[in-house]
């Protein structure tokens, strides 16, 4: 047997589909060839563009903040985990943005979300898009993003809308993989050292505060959920409460007793009023974009 | 020392009879000390070349102008890391360490490839670094695939697959650029321009000015030499580069019917020893990213350990214990009491 | 603590590199196994650190297999193999079986080995 028939055997459906192997959507050009895109009867158009937004940013935004900790990961191999991470959630990102224009009636494309709105615009929870003070910082926003956007696919999966169907059946998979892997590093940081214990217990207070947002529901995403096409995001909290009590059970450890973060006259990332972390995030983002209108990449 | 050699010499000798007969040096085989550190080094300074190269491509990756881009780059970067963690496992199977190999990349002890001692300034950088760095080292990495030592020889197969993926994104890129804007067109050419020459570089230096190829080629560690490796790397660049529309920067390039292929400029040679010795343009800024990444970890690593070590405890205790429940209690503590006294032992040893 | 990191003429590094000791890997080698079809065994694929079995299964997901999830994945502490290689004539070796590698420590190389 040649050396190389090993690889061959594990590598060969990579090969049939070279497209395969990468994350859904870079494969190639239209994330939603092939889908009936058109809006379910009885909801409206705007209020389900809208909720691909709010789902969508989140995934951009968080991908974001993930992709900024390449070649800074405290090791080798959580350098590929993380890497896997940021690019589950661009994928998600992708179908979510592309499913706003087809529901909307604008035909906007995936990178005329992601480039050409202000901030104003943008619909993520502040939680995505706050930076993270060190690893157990990111470990712990990572863990509360997961829980909870585990909890809101599991349910959209047998709601109304065929591409949210298959976009949270596909999500739900691969957040179930970034909750486990940020569990278990919460679980190791919490039991390694008097150090990591420390920055653990700093980074579950920093992030506390802005879990409130996470199930605070707004009028399109009440009006969606009547109509059957969206999860109402308050009925997640019993779930969420459930999965990191387990974890901060296994961890040893309190959820910190904090309020929640205000926003401004009621509004906040949902509404896009963001941290002033955002306005350089987007600058990052969309600079080179934007310094080429009109440009095909 | 006679004896250990009078025994060496059949070892030495089915050694080189394997590398002669194109046969893979496994592991556990015997090999000479010269190839087995001279095998660590090349395979570490290669792990250490896809490690450093995840930074000036992961430059762009939060600026990336479209999300299809920006999902090619992060999976290219993310197969980068995957590479070089291929790679240490190699060096790993001979006996090195890698945090050992990671403080002597840090240290300057160890080197990986000069190209990464380059700046990419333009979104347009990643297609020509896709194009040109990857093809260079696809070049390189194709004949290792056939290197004596079998661990390296596997690993380069996976990377060269996934390599060749890499190069014609980057080359997809540029020509989708070259149709694109006047703006986008002179980044193509102006990435060019300085990445072109570098490229060249990557394959070392003349022939005339490297003396240890030789023993390199015997062992087969080398299997072509640099500037075999270099015309290859010209010919197949330049009809590439006609089909984007850019032009190479060298005034001397031109097809030579004769020799069968392409008559090409001498890179400043001055300039890639200033560079492979610590004076190129991101040489401090590449290891400075790299120690703190690697420091700035530690706690982190402690940790894990740390934890680890304790639920190994614990689970030795509940063995120990279920052990004694189970009315085996002489033998279970009679282990414990002699490991006790052993540590006592030893204790007073430094 | 950043130390001075810079080597010495013979390329050792100084002791004062992260954490004040000899740097070596915390975490342990684990060999990975993979099966990629039923029907086909597990092959060797190579190695990755990791600080428990747990992690080196999901390190092993996300290095070797690109979390293809249909792969089947044997992690396995390098020290736990024995090995035993007939074929490798060397009169160090316990014929009885030994260690996987030869050196499984920290290893020394001078900076006079030219690099390629």
């Amino acid at each position: 047997m040649g050396f190389d028939t090993a690889y061959e055997a594990i590598s060969e459906e990579e090969e049939e589909d070279p497209g395969h192997r990468w994350a859904y959507g870079t494969g190639f050009t239209d994330p939603l060839a092939g889908v009936d895109t058109s809006v379910p009867d009885g909801v409206d158009g705007a209020d389900l563009a809208t909720y691909c937004l709010m789902l969508g940013d989140d995934a951009l935004i968080m991908s974001h903040r993930l992709q900024q900790w390449l070649a800074r990961a405290p090791e080798l191999e959580e350098e590929t985990a993380l890497a896997n991470i940021a690019l589950d959630l661009l994928g998600q990102a992708r179908l979510l943005l592309s499913r706003a224009g087809a529901a909307d009636g604008t035909g906007r494309g995936e990178d005329d979300y992601a480039f050409g709105r202000p901030e104003r615009e943008f619909r993520n929870v502040r939680l995505a898009e706050i930076a993270d003070a060190d690893f157990a910082g990111l470990v712990a926003r990572l863990l509360v993003f997961s829980t909870w956007r585990l909890a809101l696919l599991a349910r959209l999966r047998d709601l109304r809308d065929p591409v949210l169907a298959a976009v949270a059946a596909k999500g739900v998979s691969e957040i179930t993989y970034h909750r486990d892997y940020a569990a278990q590093w919460a679980i190791r940081l919490a039991g390694g050292t008097e150090y990591s214990r420390g920055r653990m217990q700093a980074a579950l207070a920093a992030v506390a505060p802005l879990c409130a947002e996470l199930f605070t529901a707004t009028g399109a995403e009440r009006r969606l959920a009547a109509a059957g096409v969206a999860a109402d995001p308050a009925a997640l909290r019993p779930e969420f409460d459930a999965v990191i009590g387990q974890v901060m059970s296994a961890a040893g450890m309190t959820w910190p007793d904090r309020p929640g973060l205000a926003g401004v006259a009621g509004q906040a990332g949902r509404d896009g009023v963001h941290t002033e972390a955002m306005g350089y995030l987007l600058a990052e983002l969309q600079s080179v974009a934007r310094a080429h209108p009109g440009a095909t990449w | 020392m006679t004896a250990a050699t009078r025994e060496a010499e059949p070892l030495a000798q089915d050694f080189e009879d394997l590398v002669a007969h194109d046969r893979r040096i496994e592991p556990r085989d015997w090999m000479p000390e010269a190839y087995r550190k001279t095998m660590i080094r090349q395979i570490a300074q290669h792990a250490h070349s896809e490690i450093i190269g995840m930074q000036p491509e992961g430059n762009w990756v939060t600026r990336a102008p479209s999300l299809r881009r920006k999902a090619i780059l992060l999976a290219k970067i993310q197969d980068e890391a995957g590479h070089g963690l291929y790679l240490y496992s190699a060096a790993e199977t001979l006996g090195a360490d890698r945090a050992d190999l990671t403080s002597r990349l840090i240290s300057g002890a160890q080197k990986y490839s000069s190209i990464f001692n380059y700046p990419t300034l333009t979104f347009a950088d990643v297609g020509v670094i896709g194009w040109l760095v990857d093809g260079a080292a696809i070049c390189n990495q194709v004949p290792l695939c056939r290197s004596s030592y079998g661990p390296y020889a596997r690993a380069m197969i996976r990377i060269c697959k996934e390599e060749s993926f890499h190069q014609r994104q980057g080359y997809e890129l540029l020509m989708t650029m070259m149709r694109g804007t006047d703006a986008q067109q002179e980044m193509v050419q102006d990435a060019t321009s300085r990445w072109w020459w570098p490229s060249l570089m990557m394959f070392g230096p003349p022939d005339a000015d490297s003396p240890n190829t030789a023993q390199s080629m015997r062992w087969r560690i080398k299997r072509h030499t640099n500037d075999e490796l270099r015309q290859r790397f010209v010919d197949m660049s330049v009809p590439q580069a006609e089909a984007l529309g850019v032009t190479l920067p060298d005034p001397l390039l031109r097809w030579d019917d004769d020799r069968g292929h392409y008559d090409f400029g001498q890179p400043d040679w001055d300039e890639f020893k200033q560079v492979i010795s610590g004076h190129g343009p991101c040489n401090a800024e590449r290891i400075a990213n790299r120690r703190a990444a690697h420091e700035n970890g530690g706690w982190v690593r402690e940790a894990a350990a740390a934890y680890a070590a304790r639920q190994a405890a614990a689970a030795g205790q509940t063995v120990a214990g279920q052990a004694a429940a189970g009315g085996q209690a002489a033998a279970g503590g009679q282990a414990a009491a002699g490991g006790q006294e052993a540590t006592a032992g030893t204790g007073g040893t430094a | 603590m950043s130390g001075d990191a810079s080597g010495d003429a013979s390329g050792r590094v100084s002791e004062n590199v992260s954490g004040g000791g000899q740097p070596r890997s915390q975490w342990p080698l684990f060999e990975v196994f993979l099966r990629g079809k039923r029907g086909l065994n597990h092959v060797h694929v190579g190695s990755l650190h990791a600080a428990d079995a747990t992690m080196a299964l999901h390190h092993a997901r996300d290095l070797y297999t690109r979390r293809n999830e249909g792969v089947s994945i044997w992690v396995v502490r390098a020290a736990d193999i024995t090995a035993s290689s007939p074929e490798e004539k060397d009169p160090f070796f316990a014929p009885s079986g030994d260690k996987v590698y030869r050196h499984p420590t920290f290893y020394d190389i001078p900076d006079s080995v030219p690099h390629i």
